[in-house]
């Protein structure tokens, strides 16, 4: 086929200006599954050592780590850490399951995608309610 | 024109990518069995969280978490340098080093678990 038979049917280059760009539902839980994910290899991790080496190391140590954590400051970082690991996790589950070929229908994998994004938020809501 | 690929020997990533959901699924059994022992224990205390890093299987089942989480990241940082990294050296330079981080994060985990007490 040339290309002056060809339909015009939508203009190209694909508008991507990162702006103005409106993600639907799967994607936003798409790249906050990446987002989570980064964060959580750049702070959780060593955040994570580190507290558990604390923990470990003696009672004394557990007590200021128990202490530690207490501050407001260090809740909020928390909290922040729960979202990134639970949204990571259940985001993950819907990926899996998609790669199993569960719900990968536009409408299901839509309503798949709110249900991540709101479990994920119900679940460090309960996180957060145990932490104050 | 290339008509058929075998996707044979050069991977195509399919090891990786089997191996992130892997160590995801061990992560996420992991993370319920340390869920279930804080429920059913109540919380930790000192005592408890001593005692549960004392056994033996516990070690390996954590040091097993910790190294499917290091690979686990190593494939999603790779990933994400791939993406939106283009100059190879800056990508190169910015793989070796999350490469030494994560390294290194599995070396202190063993000094965590196995490490001689002063």
């Amino acid at each position: 086929m040339s290309a002056i038979e060809r339909p015009v049917v939508k203009p190209r280059p694909v508008y991507l200006n990162l702006v103005r760009i409106r993600l639907p539902l799967p994607g936003i839980v798409s790249i906050l599954h990446r987002i989570s994910g980064a964060v959580l290899f750049l702070f959780a991790i060593p955040v994570l050592l580190a507290g558990v080496g604390m923990s470990l190391a003696s009672a004394e140590s557990f007590a200021a780590l128990k202490s530690l954590v207490a501050h407001p400051l260090a809740k909020l970082l928390l909290l922040g850490f729960a979202w990134a690991y639970l949204h990571h996790f259940c985001a993950g589950i819907r990926y899996l399951l998609l790669d199993l070929h569960r719900g990968i229908e536009l409408a299901p994998a839509r309503q798949s995608s709110v249900v991540v994004l709101v479990v994920s938020l119900a679940l460090t809501l309960i996180v957060g309610v145990r932490l104050w | 024109m290339v008509t058929r690929r075998q996707a044979v020997g050069a991977h195509y990533g399919l090891k990786d990518w089997l191996l992130q959901r892997v160590t995801a699924v061990l992560m996420a059994l992991y993370t319920l069995l340390l869920l279930a022992v804080a429920l059913w224990n109540g919380g930790f205390d000192y005592g408890l969280w001593q005692a549960l890093f004392a056994h033996a299987a516990f070690k390996l089942a954590t040091f097993l978490f910790m190294v499917s989480l290091l690979y686990h990241a190593w494939i999603g940082v790779r990933d994400i340098f791939m993406d939106y990294v283009k100059p190879v050296g800056v990508r190169l330079t910015l793989q070796v080093a999350a490469a030494a981080v994560l390294v290194a994060y599995l070396g202190w985990t063993i000094q965590l678990l196995w490490g001689i007490k002063a």
